[in-house]
């Protein structure tokens, strides 16, 4: 059973698994997506303070959730790449860090369209939003570093470096960002309590939740092989594969 | 030759190349000043403003300039070659770039620090903030040289330069930036500083403790 988990660390063995999983995996992903939706947007009843708005939460909270999976993701798989030299890693390292950026940016994009009509503004300087803002720009340098280095090796290498630099990093960020925003300006902070959340709310939440990750997982497949094929361009059988000659 | 000496004698190098390239250590300098004296232009002759600004906008320059300064940290021996003698030696690897980081600050920083302490004087800072910023800057920019030689190690020899290193490590610098500034406020209130500078001196042990050792993974990475 190992040694079956061992060959998928070889990229055209993980090429043919990944054209097998990801349709299952993003029909999967479609019906979470259409029962949580249903679930979040007609049957939940509206949230007895914030009206309709409260449901951009089945949006929002998962994104931003995914947002810090998908950074765990990118760094153990570039150190796996980088202590262990599995090629696989330095692939989905590359591949889960535009996805981890775009569940970033929808999370602080929804976030702040809730913001206009519940707090008022677009933009308050939270400590959760800035630590996401600098979320964001932490994948932005990780994506810029990659781009910049022509060598795919050294690119997964580097990347792999900043990655972990980022991980060390990530827990003195938040708790300065925390420790900055309550002492700047913590009355003025909409910090609303989190209201214990009713079940009829919170299903279609953690349906939503489900959901994201499926996909994620579906569109990490998809990344992967489209990196794969450019890792391995110079490969006989990604020769093979884009004549469409042999069936891998 | 034993590791120490080896680290010392890069050391020792690498000051002695800033001694003989002078202008080009003036550079960061003279950027920094034309920043700090941006500044006061675009918000307006506003001298009580201007005072409640300046600890930040010394900050700000300061973490821009030594931006600026971090392509040059490993670009010199990248290119002569040194750079992967360094990497190929016998001795501990993180030892010998902790030795360039530290004749980095020194030659690179420390001068910033002594025109931040001059331009916040002539600006007009009161001593309580002066001594706030000066303070913060000395315990905070180890970790901002280190953490920066870190970045400059993973981009050596890569296209982007100062824009690829600025946006790499300007959000890794934002925790010395928030005790740095905050220490500055706090002593304008004439309130106490401690915390912060503990904060600070925290930090840069930590950057001192486990960059050299980032920073020699990042050579290895990029020279492999």
């Amino acid at each position: 059973m190992f040694e079956r988990f061992h060959q998928y660390a070889a990229p055209l063995h993980f090429h043919r698994l990944s054209r097998k999983l990801s349709p299952w995996l993003f029909g999967l992903s479609a019906v979470l997506f259409v029962a949580g939706l249903v679930g979040g947007l007609v049957l939940a009843p509206a949230d007895y303070q914030q009206g309709e708005s409260f449901r951009i939460i089945y949006v929002h909270v998962p994104s931003a959730w995914l947002s810090m999976f998908c950074y765990m993701v990118m760094a153990s798989a570039g150190a796996a790449g980088l202590i262990w030299k599995v090629k696989m890693g330095d692939i989905m390292a590359r591949a889960s860090a535009p996805l981890g950026a775009s569940f970033t940016f929808l999370a602080l994009a929804t976030g702040s369209l809730w913001g206009k009509p519940m707090w008022g503004t677009w933009w308050v300087w939270d400590a959760r939003l800035t630590s996401e803002l600098i979320l964001l720009f932490l994948y932005l340098g990780y994506i810029a570093l990659q781009s910049a280095i022509e060598d795919r090796r050294a690119a997964a290498r580097a990347g792999a470096v900043l990655a972990i630099v980022g991980v060390v990093n990530i827990p003195i960020i938040h708790y300065s960002v925390e420790w900055w925003s309550t002492l700047h300006q913590g009355a003025t902070v909409t910090k609303f309590d989190k209201p214990s959340i009713d079940v009829s709310m919170l299903i279609p939440l953690l349906l939503m939740a489900l959901a994201f990750q499926v996909f994620f997982f579906a569109a990490l497949l998809v990344r992967a092989r489209c990196e794969i094929l450019e890792f391995e361009q110079h490969t006989a059988w990604v020769r093979d594969y884009l004549r469409g000659g042999r069936k891998v | 030759m034993s590791a120490l000496a080896a680290a010392a004698s890069v050391l020792h190098r690498d000051l002695r190349r800033g001694r003989r390239r002078l202008g080009d250590l003036a550079q960061p300098l003279v950027f920094f000043t034309v920043v700090v004296f941006v500044f006061p232009i675009a918000i307006g002759p506003n001298a009580e403003v201007l005072r409640s600004l300046l600890p930040a906008i010394l900050w700000v320059s300061a973490l821009l300039a030594l931006v600026l300064t971090l392509p040059e940290v490993f670009a010199a021996d990248y290119a002569d070659g040194s750079l992967e003698l360094l990497v190929l030696s016998p001795h501990p690897l993180p030892l010998l770039v902790l030795a360039k980081a530290i004749a980095q600050w020194t030659t690179g920083v420390l001068p910033l620090i002594a025109m931040s302490a001059l331009l916040g004087g002539v600006l007009g800072l009161d001593f309580n903030t002066w001594v706030a910023v000066e303070l913060g800057l000395l315990l905070g920019t180890p970790v901002l040289c280190l953490v920066g030689c870190l970045a400059s190690a993973l981009a050596v020899g890569v296209r982007g330069g100062p824009l690829l290193l600025a946006l790499i490590t300007l959000p890794l610098y934002i925790p010395v930036l928030i005790f740095g500034t905050s220490a500055a406020r706090n002593a304008s209130l004439a309130l106490p500083v401690d915390a912060e500078m503990l904060f600070l001196a925290g930090l840069s042990v930590l950057a001192l403790t486990l960059t050299p050792f980032g920073i020699a993974a990042a050579l290895r990475a990029r020279l492999a």
